[in-house]
């Protein structure tokens, strides 16, 4: 049991950066991997204020507007330097590298003797229900820090979500929907589309640097490789969650990318479990993508060559 | 008003394949006049378009707008104030968004975007009144993509769109060239309709003489990236489409005689 939570709190704060990837990849179809430094960014950021003593919602707050900005940086160098888009995410990903180095100080920094959001919380919670090691959850014995972590991270994501869905509901979302749709269009109609993306890029980062920020709480440390392979990651939840709900608008989506989050997480939790060698986690990632993203190709080349047939 | 003050552009200069799409082209439309365009292919009236629209920035002259200086300014700056259709039905919506959204986009044409509902009641409610105005019964299907609609339907709402917030001017390059000659001929009365109740200043870009002649008030003629005829008045309103053929053949002859007498200057001179 104890398992499965861990691995639905891991899913909902990754969940978070499948958001952001959401944004880049669906909504602008911009392909941003300046995720995998700005996620760190944001442990690196959050962590660094913590240890300094920082209050913790403070500290998560500079780590989302870390991200905002490595994000604008990379829409930066895209829309005004007309540098291709996946270069200008490799230049501020490379760049964050040592940004993140100066931040930590070193390559690993610990959380354990300082506050965090869910400590906070967990002793919040301690102090509401009173101060038993074990819970009852539908029949399973969870302890308190468990539980305490998982209603916080159901409500952030659950906020993350709403906050988002309703902004791109918004005039400045359904331009930024727009956008990515047909940019010549919302140029056409007196938007730039440089600033869209240059705005898009930038909070699609921010989530991405909650995400690591939370994840740096959760797990109590900040690492400067903990954001090797953040994109993909969040890619693969963004394509589970598309075949959870199918094709439909973005509201679904979201959730579906939330879904797909928690079920990945749970998946590898699995596979872990029956002994997979967890240097083999990001190789089996990346062929679950790369499957994902082809699959829809063969079955449609599959449908047409057996519609020519009939024909 | 629109000055078109001297402007050239010459795409890839300096090359063997250096076009001069424009050459020292001037033109004054006052407002609520209905220009046509028509030309050649490469004549250059497709270019004129896209100067003012700001796709590209004239290597000289200049843009006014109702006085304004617009020869630099970016492209979505002066959508504010201007109105396009595009020749290419996909160009003008989103096609992942449904009607409703599309047009709701274009109601804020120049005005800001904050973060107020994209869609009101209220807009839905004028959203469906207008559409209905182009009798297709898509003020039923406001929740449906865009993508799902065929072109002519497309090129109707992008009119629409390019129209819903009153522009200074209006810019149709071509747009019913993709069209089959139903959807042409709805879209053309749809254009019509729209830009006399609301008295635009309008450029339109066609490869029809029949469309040139029975609409707007003046006809502009190009070739080789200059004006060669600008029929006003009588002159426009007499026009038939076989006296701009014939036009356009007389430019022919005259660039097939160039060459001819290019040789024999050569010969008797050097």
């Amino acid at each position: 049991m104890l398992l499965l939570i861990s691995a639905i709190n891991a899913g909902l704060i990754f969940a978070i950066l499948a958001l952001g990837v959401y944004i880049s990849f669906r909504v602008f179809n911009f392909p941003d991997i300046t995720a995998d430094g700005s996620f760190a960014l944001g442990g690196a950021a959050t962590t660094a204020l913590l240890v300094q003593g920082s209050d913790p919602a403070t500290a998560t707050a500079a780590g989302f507007l870390a991200g905002l900005l490595a994000g604008a940086l990379t829409g930066t160098l895209h829309t005004r330097f007309a540098i291709h888009g996946l270069l200008s995410g490799i230049l501020v990903m490379t760049a964050l590298y040592s940004i993140n180095l100066r931040i930590l100080g070193r390559s690993n920094v610990s959380l354990s003797n300082a506050p965090t959001l869910l400590k906070s919380w967990t002793a919040r919670a301690e102090a509401i229900i009173g101060n038993t090691d074990r819970h009852n959850l539908l029949g399973w014995e969870v302890g308190t820090q468990d539980l305490a972590s998982l209603t916080f991270l159901l409500l952030l994501t659950g906020i993350a979500v709403i906050t988002l869905l309703c902004f791109l509901e918004t005039k400045v979302g359904a331009a930024m929907r727009s956008c990515g749709d047909n940019p010549q269009m919302i140029r056409a109609l007196g938007v730039s589309d440089k600033n869209l993306l240059t705005a898009g890029v930038a909070l699609a980062n921010g989530f991405a640097a909650l995400s690591g920020s939370l994840l740096a709480q959760y797990q109590e440390f900040a690492d400067i490789q903990m954001g090797i392979g953040m994109v993909i990651w969040g890619l693969a939840s963004v394509i589970i969650g598309e075949s959870l709900v199918g094709p439909c608008r973005f509201g679904p989506l979201l959730v579906g990318a939330v879904l797909g989050s928690i079920l990945f997480r749970i998946l590898i939790a699995i596979a872990l479990r029956c002994g997979l060698n967890p240097n083999d986690l990001k190789l089996i990632t990346a062929l679950f993508v790369f499957v994902a993203l082809v699959a829809p190709q063969w079955t449609r080349k599959r449908k047409s060559t057996e519609a020519a047939r009939h024909a | 008003m629109l000055e078109i003050q001297h402007i050239s552009k010459t795409f890839f200069p300096d090359t063997s394949n250096a076009v001069m799409s424009l050459r020292n082209v001037s033109l004054s439309i006052a407002n609520a006049s209905f220009v046509n365009v028509i030309g050649t292919n490469g004549s250059g009236k497709s270019t004129l378009l896209n100067a003012v629209a700001g796709t590209f920035v004239p290597d000289s002259g200049q843009i006014l707008l109702n006085g304004e200086n617009i020869t630099t300014q970016p492209e979505f700056q002066r959508a504010r104030r201007i109105g396009r259709v595009f020749q290419n039905p996909f160009y003008g919506t989103a096609p992942s968004m449904t009607i409703a959204e599309n047009l709701a986009l274009a109601s804020r044409r120049g005005l800001s975007r904050r973060l107020g509902w994209c869609l009101s009641r209220q807009l839905r409610i004028q959203i469906a009144d207008r559409l209905q105005s182009l009798k297709m019964g898509l003020e039923d299907r406001l929740d449906n993509p865009i993508g799902t609609l065929s072109g002519g339907q497309r090129q109707a709402i992008t009119l629409l769109m390019a129209t819903w917030v009153k522009p200074d001017l209006l810019l149709l390059d071509e747009h019913t060239a993709a069209l089959d000659p139903a959807s042409a001929d709805q879209v053309i009365r749809l254009t019509h309709e729209i830009i006399t109740r609301d008295r635009l200043t309008t450029v339109m870009v066609t490869h029809s003489m029949q469309q040139a002649v029975s609409l707007g008030d003046r006809i502009i003629m190009m070739h080789q990236g200059q004006i060669v005829a600008d029929l006003t008045g009588a002159e426009k309103t007499s026009s038939r489409p076989h006296d701009l053929l014939n036009r356009f053949d007389a430019l022919r002859r005259r660039d097939q005689l160039t060459p001819a007498v290019r040789d024999l200057l050569q010969r008797q001179y050097v």
